[in-house]
């Protein structure tokens, strides 16, 4: 298919008639574009499968491990064909004396735990039921109840909170901190999903810093927005396609804050499989000294 | 300043030199701190001669990663000035990297650029003229520094980098590369001596230095004096009116706010200065003088033409091969001529026409309340053949995959085949089918006034439904994996098109008829409340609304940077889609409750006064 567009959009053939209105962007398209293209087509294949898996790793300089995760992939088919499901979170969190993961912990678990209830009789009743809010809405309500849970549990502390619900062929993202969400490409383009809320990329988006300064910023760990802290929590809550012919990936900072985008994709290129991929994205951040906690998720769609 | 002379060792392209195979340089037509920009034959077209623009920018840092650094800079901003669409902005068709040199190819403008105009004008500009440009100016600064996810701020508005194209109209050069070109060494100041504020030599540049530097660049257009040559930040010593004394104190007034020392003294926004800038103009008389799109009086917009029918006309027109088809209640179809909107043929039905017809093969489709589908002659209006249904058609035909799907009041959606106008299927539905089915992912999606939507493959078999509150009557409309439609139960829904699953809903204030559109992400509706919304179509998140003076029926039509759409109150609105600011209205005799289609520039819309107006978009 790539090569369709490259034959019909290439400088060696001659352009193609196409009837197009003034505002379309014209040839020739770039890698991106063609991507895109192909993502946003309908691929029509009997069952697809989701699969995933997880690493995680205390780190070279920690004594705890701040980082919490969760990684549910469902496969259900009956007499219908069950559509693609998982649940994907990272936890990454901050505050002293052992709260943060005490932050951390509650977020997942409160986070996952009322998305599958919402989600129960959708998989196991008879007949299969839809919950009845849009998807957008749930993911939501979930990061409330956890940011409550997490100011009553844990005062003081926060976390970062970063949850990826696959329905069918597409992601609704709910995100607060600095843990970030990927899309990965293996021809090689690692696209973030979601926007830091940290201080250092506020400095960065107000122009006092460059990529220069921001890499050496001395407080790069500082967020603005956290899941616990503050009256009222803002949470970035979006739809995107599931990456085709790519990976979703979950990380903490323990991990993207060390390790290149070409390290990600050298360690999924490499391995074998998911599990291997996920452990040489860890081993490759202790390697880079592992001056934070580690976790990572990677979830792939095939067929 | 950021800019440093180009060493002389690299050379300019010579003329006849041709790029990636592909674009013939022709001349150089300036010349920049980073390199030279030409004029080019682009010869993928080769028949016709298309001149771009081809800006060379020159790569010369030594270490081999940071010249990586600078390319995949360069690419980046590349793709972000790629995405933007704007009148004020050069379209860019392509770049890429050759050696020491990457290459940006961007719309050639014909005109020329302000300074040269300020410089070979004799006297003094008129100030409605610079007026124009400055409204202008504000405009797309306004549409820079609204850019999401982030604002784009251009840096160095000065004379040298605006072009005064053949119609008059403004368009920025010498665009946002620069920054990410000079941002090299830390405390470089970027911007231009004289035109920049006191807080950019700091390393600061938000829009509201931009404010101040199209202020600076209106007061020497204004002045002739220009500020390079004049002690830094000293316009509050150089009042415009001591110098011309032509220029209103209204104006003169708006300029020196934009010129304040203190960012916070200036308008907060572009669109503050604009408005601060026509509310001066009302003030002189100078706006009857200015002829801009963006502040067209109510009355200035004069039809191409009109047609009256013999009663309402409340369906949505077509243009095909060069006419106007329009349905009214008067049971006719009309065929008019769409460049002078001169009555063709009509051909009547024993119902109300309000479908709006769809066209294949020299052939119309369109249903009649008398239930009936009819095929005509798109030339002669003769029937071909008709399709009975078992109640009024108030839904439009879709044609897809060698059908025509189409909705009626008898509960059903009908597949026809194209050819022979026999019945394929039927698929019953809980209430009358008014919306008009939208075909995608070979499933076709359609409402039903039960509430009830369905998408259905094309066997007539349900793949799935989703329940609304109250009817369904939008038709609705597939962007990427999603599908949008609203409802008469006040939301706005975004579904999974390929499992129903509810993405997000939107609460509109009262129900909704209107049928959404498309662009950049965004998705608009108009509703009951008079409102037409703009929601991101990511998160469901309103982006703006627009107030009419009654309900929205019809339904928004993108064009350009532009959405049209009827309402109730009359008017025929055109509103700036990022912004959802009114550029124009046309108001009419009655409700407007169809929907415009738009086609060569000229927007056509049927009003419930009986007529079909031709404007310009």
């Amino acid at each position: 298919m790539v090569e369709f567009f490259r034959k019909l959009f290439g400088a060696a053939s001659k352009p193609p008639l196409i009837h197009q209105s003034d505002s379309v962007t014209t040839a020739p398209l770039s890698d991106q574009q063609i991507e895109s293209i192909i993502n946003g087509q309908t691929a029509q294949v009997a069952t697809q499968q989701l699969t995933s898996a997880v690493g995680q790793s205390v780190g070279k300089q920690r004594e705890h491990n701040e980082d919490s995760l969760v990684a549910i992939t469902a496969t259900v088919t009956g007499n219908t064909a069950g559509i693609p499901f998982g649940l994907y979170v990272v936890a990454d969190g901050m505050g002293g004396h052992q709260f943060g993961e005490v932050a951390s912990n509650a977020a997942i678990r409160v986070l996952a735990g009322e998305i599958m209830r919402k989600f129960h009789s959708f998989l196991f009743s008879v007949p299969t039921q839809q919950p009845d809010d849009p998807l957008q809405e749930i993911m939501e309500t979930a990061f409330q109840d956890a940011h409550r849970l997490v100011q009553r549990e844990a005062p003081g502390s926060g976390t970062t909170l970063t949850a990826a619900l696959v329905v069918g062929q597409q992601i609704t993202l709910g995100h607060v901190g600095d843990s970030r969400a990927y899309a990965v490409y293996p021809a090689g383009r690692v696209e973030q999903l979601t926007h830091d809320h940290s201080l250092v990329k506020r400095l960065e988006e107000l122009g006092h810093l460059n990529k220069e300064e921001a890499a050496n910023f001395p407080h790069r760990n500082v967020l603005i927005r956290a899941l616990g802290q503050g009256e009222t929590l803002e949470t970035d809550v979006f739809t995107v396609p599931f990456p085709r012919n790519g990976y979703l990936m979950l990380c903490s900072d323990g991990l993207w804050g060390v390790v290149t985008d070409q390290d990600i994709l050298r360690s999924i290129n490499t391995a074998p499989n998911l599990q291997r991929a996920c452990q040489n994205m860890v081993d490759a951040a202790n390697t880079a000294g592992g001056p934070d906690n580690i976790t990572v998720i990677l979830a792939q769609m095939n067929g | 300043m950021g800019e440093e002379p180009v060493h002389r060792s690299h050379r300019q392209l010579q003329s006849g030199t041709t790029l990636v195979n592909r674009y013939h340089i022709q001349e150089v037509i300036g010349v920049g701190g980073m390199g030279s920009v030409y004029r080019a034959r682009d010869m993928h077209f080769p028949n016709v001669t298309k001149l771009v623009a081809v800006k060379e920018m020159l790569n010369i840092a030594p270490d081999p990663n940071m010249r990586l650094t600078v390319i995949h800079n360069f690419e980046r901003e590349a793709n972000i000035l790629a995405t933007l669409n704007h009148p004020s902005i050069p379209r860019i068709y392509d770049y890429f990297s050759e050696e020491d040199r990457s290459y940006l190819v961007l719309e050639f403008i014909h005109g020329k650029d302000l300074e040269t105009i300020i410089n070979d004008t004799g006297g003094f500009l008129p100030e409605e003229r610079v007026l124009t440009w400055g409204i202008q100016l504000c405009e797309v600064l306004a549409f820079l520094h609204n850019h999401k996810p982030d604002p784009i701020v251009f840096r160095d508005m000065k004379p040298s980098n605006i072009m005064v194209n053949s119609n008059g109209d403004v368009v920025l050069v010498d665009f946002g590369i620069a920054r990410t070109f000079q941002t090299g060494q830390k405390g470089t100041m970027i911007g231009t001596e004289g035109y920049s504020p006191p807080e950019q030599y700091r390393g600061e540049a938000s829009p509201l230095a931009d404010i101040y530097a199209l202020g600076a660049t209106l007061h020497h257009a204004l002045t002739r004096r220009d500020p390079r040559l004049e002690p830094p930040f000293s316009y509050a010593e150089r009042p415009i009116r001591r110098i011309n004394s032509h220029v209103s104190t209204e104006v003169e007034a708006v300029i020196n706010t934009s010129l304040q020392y203190n960012p916070d003294e200036r308008f907060a926004t572009a669109i503050e200065m604009k408005d601060a800038l026509i509310a001066a103009a009302r003030k002189t008389g100078a706006l009857s003088k200015i002829a801009t799109t963006s502040i067209m009086p109510a009355s200035g917009i004069k039809p191409i033409w009109t047609f009256k029918c013999e009663d309402e006309v409340r369906g949505t027109p077509l243009v095909y091969q060069g006419a106007v088809y329009v349905g009214c209640y008067d049971n006719n179809l009309y065929a008019l001529n769409a460049a002078d909107g001169k009555f063709q043929w009509k051909y009547p039905t024993d119902g109300g026409v309000v479908s709006r017809p769809a066209a294949y093969e020299n052939s119309l489709f369109f249903g009649s309340e008398d239930k009936r589908l009819h095929v005509i002659n798109s030339r002669t209006g003769k029937l071909i053949w008709t399709y009975y249904t078992g109640g009024p058609i108030r839904s439009s035909p879709r044609i897809a995959e060698g059908h025509i799907f189409i909705g009626s009041d008898d509960h059903a959606l009908h597949a026809v085949n194209l050819n022979t106008g026999r019945s394929v299927w039927q698929f019953t539905s809980a209430d009358q089918v008014r919306s008009t089915p939208f075909v995608a992912n070979e499933l076709v999606y359609f409402g039903s006034e039960s509430g009830d939507f369905y998408a259905v493959d094309f066997h007539g078999t349900m793949k799935w439904r989703y329940q609304a509150k109250r009817a369904v009557t939008s038709s609705p409309v597939v962007a990427g994996h999603s599908i949008f439609f609203a409802s008469t139960d006040r939301t706005l829904y975004c579904l999974d098109a390929r499992n129903g699953w509810a993405v997000w809903r939107f609460r509109l204030g009262k129900g909704s008829v209107s049928s959404p559109a498309i662009a950049d992400e965004l998705v608009f509706v108009g509703a009951a409340d008079g409102f037409i919304y703009g929601v991101e179509a990511s998160t469901g998140k309103e982006m703006w609304r627009f107030r009419t003076e009654n309900q929205v029926s019809g339904s928004p039509v993108v064009y350009k940077d532009c959405i049209y759409c009827g309402s109730v109150d009359g008017n025929l609105y055109c509103v700036e889609y990022r912004s959802g600011r009114e550029r124009w209205r046309f108001k009419t005799g009655g409700a407007i409750t169809g929907t415009p289609v738009i086609f060569d520039d000229i927007v056509y819309i049927g009003s419930t006064d009986h007529q079909v107006y031709a404007l310009l978009a």
